[in-house]
């Protein structure tokens, strides 16, 4: 397939593996973070891990909007699905997202609650127009990169007048997570996180720029190397990365300037803050209440805020005790490390977040690389 | 003389403007009309015709296979087929897959009150071209009507019957580390047939469903001589979750390589942008065979000297491994697992 093939080209990566293996020194160690849930998703899907060298580790980062959406989030989808009655339109991936009192959106579908798998939020605007007489709520996730749609339909049903359309608006942004976790105890203090640098996002980079990211390759001296999604791509990022870290560099470069620049898509960050504005504190799942972490619909779009629309109110609800989730969105443990790992704990019956999505730390592990596992303890 | 007072009294079945009611399924006239003037006017046959509760059908030489399969998927008609030979095509690659020849079909129908009689009738006609080009014959059926919003239009459940020679018969749970596991062609065209119809999908793919019958493909894989363990066709699930059944079964791990996996250019970047994987996806046409690697090459030239095989290939082999993983190497390079699908990818896929 033109343009995709040639950023996965086998030959290319053996290339890209010897040059990694002769740079890397022997006696230190790389651990780099991987921010996005679609980096740790093309690391495990074309196995990338074993064209590395052993003293190279990656570590799956917090960037799967799904992972990190907090289960009072989803109590809340379910409620309005359930006692309000209205058509929630979300993507596929957050439907199997356990929620409490062991439902998920998927589970208050069979209990009867209208809920529907779309693949954008222009879908979820048609099936309000062809429902005029029900309230539609689009369950909005994301970062950056699903932003820009929801403030375009948002703004769309404002001029139009919609009366039955709503957002229940759930966007987070990323810097603020990276610097969560770096200035979490773990990585600042103790250590425990050795961090030597992170594989940036790719998509949320296209919209945001190159430049949000100097602050803190500067301020917490750790290389940044914006990617594609690609395997050429991440292998490519981490020579990049190996080569800071080596020359003793910590800036914010670019491997992945056929599509990202330093300033961004400026038309959708306007389109964005018209519509949104920041919120004080949103909690995720895994960091906790992280501050100014995310979106809320600013005023003058009230009527088509479903949190003030259905007069909301945010319940935090703990993760189960077990569940090791928060430690691996902080890159503190590993999958393998939690004791709900493949136990009561599968892709098809999720106990925590990261073993929903494709692109969680727990799922993909789960999915794709099970069988290192099983060598270490043969 | 009786069946000339009632030629009398019933309207003909109104085939274009018509629609399926409550009557059809009532046990009354309307119900033996539809059922004479639709359903055994295409699949005619001695055995249909025996008009008793049960058919009788003649003795017959070998072990039975029968299988069945229920049919609801969406839309009925699609790119490449419909529901009718769909059904056909499913229930006789299933028998044949068990290296038995097909020879009898049952049909059960579940219409829904309101569904149009002209859809119904080429519904049927086309299960009755799928049933005769696949040389099966339809030997029983039954018709329930529901009412209007408690099915979707047409539910087809049909039934088959074959007979396995004597001799070691094909089973899961034959394959030993070391055996190579061929494929008939490329994956995924179903899937993505269907996929390309829903309406909250909207792009247009000339990729057609790869509905067929097998059981021409797998006579001629028998006649090879090749020593063949066991043929499955990939349909929910893709070939990942055929693999996986059948690692599981053998208790062996099966490594594949992604380099020799046929997909079509289309299917593969309709997948790329709805993040699908084509070894997930649902095949209605393609079949896996594993078999002693000393018989591979020719298992392969005879696959390939069938019109349905012509793009088959060796994609992978059977490994000692106790925890029974299937593993791919990617066309980048690494390695990775492949494992069933977890949740819904596609509703009514078949």
């Amino acid at each position: 397939m033109k343009y995709v093939d040639e950023f996965r080209d086998g030959q290319l990566a053996q290339g890209l593996a010897r040059a990694i293996a002769a740079e890397a020194l022997p006696d230190r160690r790389y651990n780099f973070m991987e921010f996005c849930g679609g980096h740790t998703h093309a690391i495990s899907r074309y196995g990338v891990p074993d064209l590395l060298p052993s003293n190279v580790r990656m570590i799956h980062g917090p960037g799967c909007p799904v992972c990190v959406l907090p289960i009072g989030r989803i109590d809340l989808a379910i409620m309005l699905a359930l006692e309000k009655g209205v058509i929630l339109c979300t993507y596929a991936d957050t439907l199997r997202v356990p929620a409490s009192g062991r439902l998920s959106l998927m589970r208050a579908k069979a209990r009867g609650g209208d809920i529907r798998m779309v693949y954008s939020v222009t879908d979820a605007i048609k099936i309000a127009r062809d429902n005029p007489n029900k309230e539609v709520v689009f369950f909005a996730i994301g970062f950056e990169t699903t932003t820009p749609p929801t403030a375009e339909a948002i703004r769309q049903a404002d001029s139009e007048g919609m009366k039955n359309f709503s957002v229940l608006c759930c966007h987070v942004l990323t810097p603020s997570a990276i610097i969560n976790i770096l200035e979490s105890p773990e990585v600042r203090v103790l250590g425990t996180v050795p961090l030597d640098g992170f594989v940036g996002p790719a998509h949320v980079s296209t919209v945001i720029g190159s430049r949000p990211y100097e602050f803190f390759a500067e301020e917490y001296r750790k290389p940044v190397v914006i990617a594609g999604f690609e395997p050429l791509d991440v292998m490519q990022a981490i020579l990049m990365l190996i080569r800071q870290v080596n020359e003793g560099r910590a800036e914010v470069e670019n491997e992945f300037t056929r599509a990202v620049t330093p300033d961004g898509n400026l038309k959708a960050q306007k389109l964005v803050s018209e519509v949104f504005e920041l919120r004080r504190t949103f909690e995720w799942r895994g960091l906790g209440e992280v501050p100014y972490s995310a979106l809320k619909i600013r005023g003058q779009y009230a009527q088509l805020d479903a949190e003030r629309r259905f007069n909301l109110e945010y319940k935090p609800v703990p993760d189960n005790k077990s569940c090791e989730c928060g430690a691996i969105l902080r890159g503190l443990k590993k999958p393998i490390d939690c004791k709900l790992f493949g136990t009561v704990c599968t892709p098809e019956d999720p106990m925590g977040s990261c073993m929903v999505s494709s692109e969680g730390a727990c799922a993909a592990h789960y999915s794709y690389g099970r069988y290192k596992d099983a060598e270490v303890t043969l | 003389m009786s069946a000339e007072i009632k030629k009398g009294y019933i309207r003909p079945l109104d085939l274009r403007n018509g629609r399926v009611d409550m009557s059809h399924g009532s046990g009354g006239r309307a119900m033996v009309q539809l059922i004479t003037d639709l359903f055994s006017k295409h699949f005619a046959n001695d055995y249909l015709s025996q008009g008793n509760d049960g058919t009788l059908l003649p003795e017959a030489k070998g072990r039975i296979v029968v299988s069945t399969d229920s049919h609801v998927v969406s839309p009925l008609f699609f790119p490449g087929g419909d529901i009718g030979c769909l059904s056909v095509h499913g229930t006789v690659n299933d028998v044949a897959v068990m290296g038995a020849t097909p020879l009898y079909l049952t049909a059960g129908f579940i219409l829904e009150e309101g569904f149009p009689l002209k859809d119904l009738a080429r519904i049927v006609e086309s299960m009755a071209k799928a049933a005769k080009e696949a040389g099966v014959t339809i030997v029983a059926g039954d018709t329930k009507v529901v009412e209007q919003g408690n099915g979707d239009g047409v539910f087809i459940t049909t039934t088959g019957l074959g007979f396995l020679p004597d001799g070691d018969e094909l089973s899961g749970d034959r394959v030993r580390p070391g055996d190579v596991v061929l494929l008939s062609g490329t994956l995924g065209d179903h899937g993505v047939a269907i996929m390309s119809q829903r309406e909250n999908l909207s792009f247009d793919t000339p990729i057609l469903s790869d509905t067929a019958a097998l059981n021409g493909l797998v006579a001629t894989m028998l006649a090879s001589g090749a020593n063949l363990k066991v043929m499955r066709d990939p349909t929910r699930g893709g070939l990942a979750a055929t693999v996986n059944e059948i690692s599981h079964q053998s208790g062996v791990g099966i490594h594949l390589d992604e380099a020799n996996i046929p997909v079509r250019a289309e299917v593969e970047a309709a997948c790329e942008l709805l993040g699908l994987d084509p070894l997930n996806i649902a095949n209605e046409g393609k079949l896996i065979a594993i078999c002693a690697k000393e018989d591979s090459d020719l298992l392969l030239a005879a696959m390939r000297s069938h019109p349905l095989g012509e793009r088959s290939a060796i994609i992978g082999q059977a490994v000692e491994d106790p925890n029974c993983f299937v593993q791919i190497r990617t066309r980048f390079g690494g390695r990775r697992m492949v494992d069933w699908l977890s949740g819904e990818q596609l509703p009514r896929i078949c």
